[in-house]
């Protein structure tokens, strides 16, 4: 079994996490789907460092990140499938 | 590989430790320089210097007697000398040691100056460290184990593999009656509603909410200057990939297992008395801070987690230091006990893991020494509720 470029935790999950170094935009990445024990494949739009988030599909402004099956916080921009998802544009909604 | 017993210390009051420490413990900042000048006079015991212990009153006083009497009394500890500036309080810590059977003994500083009472105190230290040696180790059920957890520097590795580590030993060793805890009130923000449903009951889930609530109201919104973005998750948290409260909570909360249910709230550095199982305590996420409140509980050996490399240890109970992150394996090996990084390439599951995390919690309880033990880390940091009078 060859080892992922990035996990997800769970189905409903909208992104996934990058588990190697050097991801660079272009590069088609094989994800793990923890809970279904699936496998899926994004391309990669940005380059993202290990342990952050790729958008597994198109996420609109003001849109819920869902993982763990959970609420993390929301969109504060529109991310498309395959980009970097974090700080730049995601903020919480408790602080 | 068996994982249903170690060789511990059985104490006075019949807990057991996995160390066998003897401390030199100050009552307040002022004693801290004779309290190290006794161990460094006699080898074999250590001093725990603080910060704190002047004009403290109320609450926060209460949660400082507590702290330093709860470390004296962990069955890591043989033996204690005390040290003040004053006699009673001095022998309020004391006498709330003593209560445990184990042998201690205060001294004041006040009328005697430090070098008398350095004198003094390292001719009892001397009898207690020679003492404590001739201690021999038992061995002992997984159900006397006290175990506490507390993840640090995490990223997004955490919540998919080290945490979810402990969580499955969690689950492992409840069903064997050992007493478990977790805390970090701040940092179970945005899953606070699914933490409260693993209360054992639905009052014991409505106790950890009105906590976490608590804490929110009298700790957060008071003193906060603009939201808590740059603080919770911290710098090294975001470097990590975490981007928001919600999903480090969230990655939190995998420590806890999938089936283990807590049976009780604990007071910052209160003991557990509703008998075996997990239990949650209201600490601070700070690792120092929170680790020093479990270690006064009574707590004996701690899981550790990290993602980008937190490098914390404790004096009274070795800090297991486990992560999955690869980049932190290959740049910071020499602090992980655990190398869990498989399970993001599917070269280990999550039981294996757990079970590696048992073993290695096994042979560190029997007496190995942990990374941050080795390393010299025994960070000792007292809580402060608020400003002294």
């Amino acid at each position: 079994m060859t080892a992922p470029d990035f996990l997800v935790h769970e189905t409903k999950d909208t992104v996934g996490v990058i588990v190697v170094e050097g991801i660079e935009a272009g590069q088609t990445l094989s994800g793990w789907l923890m809970e279904t024990d699936e496998t899926l494949s994004v391309i990669a739009l940005d380059p993202i460092p290990l342990g952050h988030k790729i958008a597994l599909g198109d996420i609109a402004d003001g849109d819920t990140i869902i993982k763990y099956s959970h609420d993390i916080g929301k969109a504060i921009a529109g991310i498309g499938k395959g980009h970097h998802v974090h700080v730049h544009n995601v903020k919480t909604k408790r602080w | 590989m068996a994982h249903s017993s170690f060789w511990g210390y059985r104490r006075e009051n019949n807990r057991v430790g996995v160390r066998n420490h003897v401390v030199i413990l100050p009552l307040d900042d002022l004693s801290n320089a004779a309290c190290e000048a006794v161990a460094n006079n006699i080898k074999g015991c250590m001093a725990l210097p603080h910060h704190y212990g002047r004009l403290q009153f109320g609450e926060d006083l209460e949660l400082h007697f507590r702290t330093l009497i709860g470390t004296g009394s962990n069955p890591n500890v043989a033996a204690v000398i005390v040290i003040g500036i004053e006699p009673v309080w001095t022998k309020r810590i004391v006498d709330g040691i003593a209560a445990t059977g184990k042998p201690v003994e205060g001294f004041a500083i006040e009328q005697n100056g430090d070098i008398n009472t350095i004198a003094a105190a390292s001719r009892k230290a001397k009898e207690y460290v020679q003492w404590a040696s001739e201690k021999t180790r038992e061995e002992c059920g997984l159900g006397e184990l006290w175990i506490s957890t507390k993840c640090g520097e995490s990223d997004t590795t955490s919540g998919l593999a080290s945490n979810p580590t402990v969580g499955n030993l969690i689950d492992k060793v409840d069903v064997q009656g050992a007493t478990t805890c977790f805390g970090e009130t701040s940092e179970l923000t945005g899953a606070e509603l699914e933490c409260a449903k693993r209360g054992v009951t639905p009052e014991i889930g409505k106790k950890f909410l009105n906590t976490w609530q608590a804490y929110m109201d009298e700790v957060i919104e008071p003193f906060k200057t603009s939201d808590l973005s740059d603080s919770q998750p911290t710098k090294g948290n975001i470097e990590g990939g975490l981007t928001t409260i919600e999903e480090k909570a969230f990655g939190n909360f995998e420590k806890i297992g999938k089936n283990t249910k807590f049976v009780d709230v604990l007071e910052p550095a209160e003991q557990p008395s509703s008998g075996p199982g997990l239990y949650f305590m209201d600490t601070s996420s700070a690792a120092a801070e929170c680790v020093t409140l479990q270690a006064a509980a009574g707590f004996v050996v701690h899981l550790f987690p990290t993602g980008q490399g937190n490098i914390i240890g404790n004096p009274i109970e070795p800090v297991i230091k486990l992560t999955a992150n690869p980049r932190t394996v290959r740049t910071m090996g020499e602090h992980v006990d655990v190398d869990v990084s498989g399970i993001l390439r599917r070269e280990m599951n999550m039981d294996e893991a757990g079970d590696a995390l048992l073993d290695m919690t096994i042979r560190t309880c029997n007496g190995r020494m942990t990374a941050a033990e080795a390393l010299g880390h025994r960070e000792f940091v007292m809580t402060k509720l608020y400003r002294s009078a």
